[in-house]
């Protein structure tokens, strides 16, 4: 498959999941909804690591910061860092079994709620509630599905 | 940072700059937004421009659910409709008595502080907004609605329902805002209990059904059932607005503070509209100015003068120097 089409796949794919990501939800639905635009842009980062890159995992990230009004650069940072580990990283990963990856995918996401974690204790927010870490695991339950899904969208290697 | 520039997975054929490099330059850039979203007023001009690109997709996203109710409601029985009808004029006729009662009451108080003309009414002009995204998670209780600068919105305005106070706006678009909602952990808001005017602050619990009373000693004169109203204070809400009801009292003997406990009565969870209101700053119960709080507390958030920089700023609890002191709106990052 062209570059082009992988190109606009990944567009596609990662405008959906921040759809996804700000969509209005009941309260006990947020608490477990997985960080969906986390998962598609490590999906891609790993996969098409010269089409898709920290380009996407910021403008995403900042994105994030618009919508839900946090500290713009907050989701930002944490994005493009967890983008930055998938491509330094991509080979490795993609050797594994889908429930090996799952494991990275948890790795990274814990990674990444914890640099918000930091970020928000820098910046004086409250971050008492440990609810904020459940999505973490979920997502990381979920890699295999968005992988198979997002899998359809282009050619393997 | 000295790591990111060694290569352990370099590609074969490189294609610019190497990701370690790159990430240098995002990570520098995004240090840059946060400070300045942070620290420095202006950046409130770049989240406004951010927010009128967000604005369509934000519409977008809640098209679904507005469709269904678009649906559903031109698809509303004639029978249903007359039935509707109906009660809000039932609705509308109580609430023309308890006007008259209220403008009696009015005078009657005007008399009583020796005004004898008839005060203006406490609201200026108001303005009702629709509700376009909510977020609710633990941390973060926000909502977004689809007015902004250009329908007259700016920040610190206060937000109401039906019920009562619901917030205060935080940022403004062009288009669309963000308001805190009382139950924000980041929000705190002076408070009276009717019964016996005791004066403390509700701050947000993070959770949409609860708000804390965490500054109430153990032996002070509060119970369940106890309803609480804006005092006034901290230069945002009107004294006497509807908050909240006491929903539970804990004390415990080896603690010097009560957890009190209370539920608002906006609808948080269930307002699809909501009220922006203006204020008539020379009525008695208009939020206090600046100069009428007691000292000790920070800078005062004047309404209209849009101060805030990341989240509300210019208003901090103050939790050791008397708690009705310090003014509405949110904890100050620190």
């Amino acid at each position: 498959m062209s570059r082009r089409e992988n190109l606009l796949a990944i567009l596609l794919t990662t405008l959906f999941a921040l759809v996804l990501s700000i969509l209005p939800l009941p309260q006990w639905l947020t608490i477990i909804r997985p960080a969906f635009l986390v998962l598609v842009v490590l999906y891609w980062s790993t996969m098409t690591p010269y089409v898709a890159g920290l380009a996407l995992g910021f403008v995403g990230g900042l994105a994030l910061d618009v919508f839900q009004g946090s500290l713009l650069g907050e989701h930002a940072l944490a994005l493009s860092f967890v983008t930055y580990l998938a491509l330094r990283l991509h080979l490795l990963m993609r050797a594994k079994p889908l429930f090996e990856q799952s494991l990275y995918v948890f790795a990274a996401l814990l990674i990444y709620e914890l640099l918000l974690w930091v970020i928000d204790g820098w910046t004086g927010r409250s971050l008492s509630s440990w609810l904020r870490w459940v999505h973490t695991a979920v997502g990381a339950l979920l890699w295999p599905v968005v992988a198979g899904v997002l899998g359809r969208f282009h050619a393997p290697r | 940072m000295v790591g990111f520039g060694t290569s352990v997975s370099r590609p074969i054929y490189s294609r610019g700059p190497s990701p370690g490099l790159r990430f240098t330059v995002y990570a520098l850039l995004s240090f840059t937004l946060m400070y300045l979203d942070q620290r420095a007023a202006w950046s409130e001009r770049i989240r406004y421009g951010l927010e009128a690109a967000a604005y369509p997709v934000q519409v977008a996203v809640n098209s679904p659910a507005a469709a269904w109710r678009w649906l559903t409601s031109s698809f509303a029985t004639r029978s249903a409709l007359h039935a509707q009808n109906r009660q809000l004029q039932q609705r509308l006729h109580e609430l023309e008595l308890g006007q008259l009662r209220v403008q009696a009451l009015e005078q009657e108080n005007a008399q009583l502080r020796e005004l004898h003309a008839a005060l203006p009414p406490l609201t200026r002009h108001w303005l009702l907004a629709e509700v376009i995204g909510v977020e609710a998670v633990p941390l973060r209780q926000r909502l977004i609605i689809n007015k902004g600068a250009h329908a007259g919105v700016h920040v610190n305005q206060p937000v109401v329902d039906g019920g009562g106070v619901l917030g205060q706006v935080v940022h403004v678009g062009p288009w669309s805002s963000e308001v805190i909602l009382i139950t924000d952990p980041e929000h705190a808001l002076p408070v009276q209990i009717t019964r016996n005017e005791l004066r403390t602050i509700a701050v947000g619990s993070g959770s949409a059904d609860e708000l804390l009373l965490p500054y109430l000693a153990v032996n002070s004169d509060v119970k369940s059932g106890d309803v609480l109203v804006s005092s006034g204070l901290g230069g945002v809400f009107p004294a006497g607005f509807p908050v909240g009801r006491i929903s539970g009292v804990r004390r415990e003997a080896n603690q010097l503070l009560a957890q009190v406990h209370a539920e608002p009565l906006s609808g948080i969870t269930s307002s699809r509209e909501v009220m922006l209101i203006d204020f008539d700053p020379a009525h008695p119960a208009a939020p206090a100015a600046a100069a009428a709080l007691a000292e000790g507390a920070e800078p005062v958030v004047v309404p209209g003068k849009p101060t805030a920089a990341g989240g509300a700023t210019g208003a901090a609890r103050q939790p050791g120097t008397g708690t009705h002191t310090s003014n509405a709106a949110a904890r100050k990052p620190s």
